[in-house]
């Protein structure tokens, strides 16, 4: 078996050519923003009876490799956990290679995203143990996957699509083990205390429920019971009590500091001075911005900003970071509805204050909702690896054809009232802005301003935003104008890498259907950058 | 100039820098050699979108400096064109070979001959030997950018700083920005000058100035260099005074040449000479900042303040610069673009100042339009030198974007805005 099994490529509604069967399964290409509407029930977990289950309620067992037996683990079954503990975690690797010393093979690793601490899953892909992975593939499992060296397609989804890729059944979780930084013996587990605290543990949600077998995995063993849950024990088979469940210096920063860079600064107050003049910040108004450089340096501006205008949120939405915390001290937002937890300060405030609410993908993100967060918040603020003259953009792959990041909520977000990609012109002179996107990862109608350090680009689709910040001083220009200034300075358009006709990876859009295909490379560059992580 | 066979070993050079924490720069070993062309080994961060152009250039490169024979080792952070010309020039310079030659990059267009009263707010210094914070410098908007040969560029290295800072001056867009070069002192400062001074800098800042001579010796490079090369924008001259000494001759100097448009004070070096510890409140440096102020005014020449060198201490320059021009300064330095905004907002007139200025220049006018000789606003006589202050604030405020009596409040000027964009809020 390999990536490129034989397979049909069709032309989806976005002009990309996509394969029809995505690892054995017919899968349905992109038809528009809005244009499929999948019916049927959703997927179902077999019936339970807690007759089965202790009545004490104590449901530890002595180790994970007992858990994984106890859960009745076998050849081909998908294993899925989280990333609340970002490049600390040590408790997916040690899953897999558990499974694998027990003999198990051709397992689906089935992670809300991957990090390079995970790089060691290779050696188990080698081996046997692992087939490939669904999900964010991030720095040397991107590489590796890129190369072609994967068997089976490499699946990227939003994390919205996660939940809906588990609801719809086209991913069927056979076991979840849960990393959780404190749990009780019952399974009742939570993300804000402990020596690992990560605060939120919304994206194993769907895992606990869905999951044929839940196992809790925590270093932090409290008595019944563990309050707050955000994890419910009654969805858990086993707990497993470990030393250690992650590196704590790497799944929070201790502080977060703000970028330095002029040019990122340059770029973040732009943003400020965007949400400002377009009337966008108003009284009772929302957004969301990540953990990026660019992004906490224009939480920090645009507080000056509400400030100064005696504007107030009604709420905002994490990645929570010590900025945030900053806003809901000072009264500048009602709430903060958070899906991660980034550094120390909002640990504690996630863990102190009940208006910092964690939150998860069904509650933000999925497609098969009713209704999400996502779409009801006024602005956010995302970064991007390229950007076409189209406002397609891309996060997942780079401009040298290799896939280097995950999708996270990037996707989900995009259904903002009004979608900011803040992003350098260019970076060691390869310009961000080109012709068409290596990958797309968003279509352009949902993209509605490139903010760059030489200038803002506004979707033509958007009359309302171009007229709103018309006169207010704003550097508003034209994309292709932007584009060619830097072009010229780098020295002409960048050569394209080349690639094999030969799916290594799919986009899913949110709705499940296939947005683009990520292509084998050909060329390897020992000297280009080594992506660290993000998601 | 060919090696003569069986005597000189090979010609070797290396310049620029490369590494996990370098970027936008690029090293290059160069080595001449008898035969086989040029070969050309690259590493770069970017081989896979702009590799074959990189090759291309250094063969170009090579080919304008006379050198056919060649091995050329590079690793590349993603420098931009202009700075690997630069570079490849450089190591081959220093190889001893091209002599009398240079390859210079492609030009961007000038911006227009700088005026000799402009406004001089905030100057961006950018060491002459880091090229990554070229490019993007004029996007924040300073009133003038300094590329500097100087103290922020270690001995060994001036030789390729010159070279890279030559074709910046070329080849990257400043926008707006006054085009400044920082020199070292003579008689290095004159190797800097033939180089520079055929790219048309606006203004030459002169270090350490302690006599009028020093200024005259660099006039007649200025000089003699913009007549061969057929520079004919004007370029304007800075004196940096620096010593106690340099202080007391501030007048001589300020007069030296009619190429002098402003005099500026460097701090850290005044008070070293003077033995004492720099301070945040500066009164150890009270009497030579206001002796430049009044020698300055003294010939009609602007008088610029030193830098504030806590980056972080946004209140503290704000303050430092507040007090700078009311003391009769009319710009600083900065050390890093988010004081650009700051400083800008510290030299500007109060919203009551320009407001009281407009109604006097209003009443100036009007009293020309009647053939009054004395102006008068209300019942109150203005006197002369008053008018003069008001036309000449009014003047600088227009020129700062800020003159119409709505505009007139520093919350709209900076408030909370650091840094105005190029072409931005006027």
């Amino acid at each position: 078996m390999s990536a490129g099994v034989a397979t049909t490529l069709i032309t989806n509604a976005i002009g990309r050519r996509v394969p029809t069967l995505v690892n054995g399964r017919e899968t349905m290409p992109y038809q528009g923003v809005d244009g499929y509407r999948p019916s049927g029930r959703k997927a179902a977990t077999p019936v339970r009876s807690n007759s089965d289950y202790p009545a004490n309620g104590d449901k530890r067992v002595p180790d994970l490799e007992t858990a994984l037996r106890l859960c009745g683990l076998r050849d081909g079954m998908t294993i899925s956990s989280h990333h609340h503990l970002r490049n600390g975690d040590q408790v997916a690797l040690t899953a897999l290679q558990t499974a694998a010393r027990l003999g198990a093979k051709e397992l689906v690793w089935f992670p809300s995203a991957s990090f390079p601490c995970h790089e060691p899953v290779i050696e188990l892909m080698k081996s046997g143990a692992v087939h490939h992975i669904e999900g964010s593939m991030n720095g040397p499992l991107g590489d590796w996957c890129s190369h072609g060296h994967m068997r089976g397609l490499g699946v990227l989804r939003s994390h919205g699509g996660r939940w809906q890729a588990v609801q719809d059944g086209e991913v069927h979780i056979d076991i979840a083990v849960i990393a959780a930084p404190t749990a009780d013996y019952f399974g009742n587990a939570d993300g804000s205390h402990g020596k690992s605290a990560c605060g939120s543990l919304g994206f194993a949600l769907a895992d606990s429920i869905y999951a044929d077998r839940v196992i809790v995995v925590t270093d932090n063993l409290v008595p019944f019971p563990c309050i707050p849950w955000q994890i419910q024990g009654n969805n858990v088979d086993y707990v497993v009590e470990v030393d250690s469940i992650g590196d704590p210096e790497k799944i929070v920063s201790g502080t977060t500091q703000i970028t330095r860079s002029p040019d990122r600064l340059r770029i973040s107050e732009l943003v400020a001075r965007f949400l400002r003049d377009s009337g966008i910040m108003r009284e009772g108004f929302s957004f969301q911005a990540g953990a990026g450089g660019i992004a906490l340096a224009f939480v920090d501006y645009l507080a000056r900003m509400m400030k100064q205008a005696n504007v107030k949120a009604s709420f905002v939405r994490g990645g929570s970071t010590k900025y945030l915390v900053d806003l809901l001290h000072e009264g500048l937002t009602g709430y903060i509805l958070d899906g991660q937890t980034f550094d120390l300060d909002a640990v504690r405030s996630i863990a102190s204050d009940p208006r910092h609410v964690p939150t998860s993908p069904f509650t933000s993100y999925n497609f098969h909702g009713k209704g999400n967060f996502a779409s009801m918040v006024d602005a956010c603020v995302l970064g991007a690896t390229e950007v076409d003259v189209n406002f397609n953009a891309n996060v997942v792959t780079h401009s040298d054809g290799r896939l280097l990041h995950g999708i996270g909520g990037w996707q989900n977000c995009l259904s903002a009232g009004c979608t900011i990609l803040a992003v350098p012109s260019f970076r060691d002179r390869i310009p961000v802005i080109v012709d068409e996107v290596t990958t797309v990862t968003g279509p352009g109608e949902l993209i509605d301003v490139i903010a760059t350090e030489r200038g803002m680009a506004i979707n033509p689709r958007r009359r309302d935003l171009l007229d709103a910040v018309k006169g207010k001083g704003l550097p508003i220009r034209p994309i292709e104008e932007i584009k060619a200034e830097v072009e010229k300075i780098c020295g002409g358009k960048p050569a394209k890498p080349r690639l094999l006709d030969r799916p290594v990876a799919v986009v899913k859009w949110v709705d499940g259907t296939v947005l683009d295909t990520v292509w084998q490379v050909v060329d390897d560059n020992p000297y280009a950058p080594q992506v660290s992580g993000g998601e | 100039m060919p090696a003569v066979a069986g005597i000189s070993t090979a010609a070797r050079g290396e310049a620029g820098r490369a590494g996990e924490d370098v970027r936008s720069d690029l090293h290059v070993s160069f080595e001449e050699r008898a035969g086989g062309g040029i070969e050309i080994d690259l590493r770069s961060r970017v081989d896979v979108y702009y590799g074959t152009s990189i090759r291309q250039q250094v063969r170009d490169v090579l080919h304008a400096l006379g050198v056919e024979q060649a091995h050329v080792a590079i690793v590349d952070e993603g420098a931009l064109p202009f700075v690997i010309a630069a570079r490849v020039e450089a190591a081959v310079r220093r190889a001893g070979r091209g002599k009398g030659k240079s390859s210079l990059p492609e030009a961007t267009a000038f911006p227009p001959p700088s005026a000799r009263d402009r406004l001089r707010r905030s100057r961006l210094y950018l060491p002459g030997n880091e090229p990554k914070y070229f490019i993007n410098a004029g996007l924040h908007g300073p009133d003038a950018v300094i590329l500097d040969l100087e103290d922020s560029v270690h001995f060994a290295e001036k030789d390729v700083a010159r070279l890279l800072v030559r074709n910046a001056l070329r080849a990257v867009d400043f926008g707006a920005a006054e085009r400044m070069v920082r020199i070292n002192q003579l008689p290095l400062g004159l190797s800097d000058l033939e180089e520079i001074v055929p790219q048309a800098p606006d203004l030459i800042l002169v270090p350490k100035v302690e006599a009028p001579e020093q200024v005259s010796d660099v006039v007649g490079a200025i000089e003699s260099i913009a007549e061969t090369s057929a520079v004919r924008r004007p370029i304007w001259l800075m004196p940096i005074l620096e010593s106690a000494l340099g202080i007391e001759n501030a007048m001589a100097i300020a007069r030296a040449s009619d190429r002098v448009v402003a005099l500026t004070i460097g701090l850290e070096d005044y008070t070293a000479d003077l033995g004492v510890a720099k301070t945040a409140g500066g009164t150890e440096s009270l009497y030579a900042r206001m002796r430049v102020v009044n020698a300055a005014h003294a010939v009609h020449v602007q008088a610029i303040d030193s830098v504030y060198g806590d980056v972080t201490d946004s209140e503290g320059l704000l303050r430092w610069g507040e007090a700078s021009r009311a003391m009769g300064f009319e710009g600083m330095g900065c050390i890093h673009p988010i004081q650009i905004g700051i400083i800008h907002r510290a030299f500007a007139p109060t919203a009551s100042e320009l407001e009281k200025a407009l109604q006097i220049v209003a009443a100036y006018e009007d009293a020309q339009a009647r053939g009054l000789g004395v102006v008068s606003l209300g019942s109150k006589m203005i006197d002369p030198p008053v008018v003069q202050r008001a036309l000449k604030l009014v003047a600088r405020a227009k020129q700062m974007g800020i003159a119409t009596p709505t505009s007139a409040s520093k919350a709209l000027i900076g408030g909370t805005e650091l840094s105005s964009p190029a072409g931005g809020q006027s």
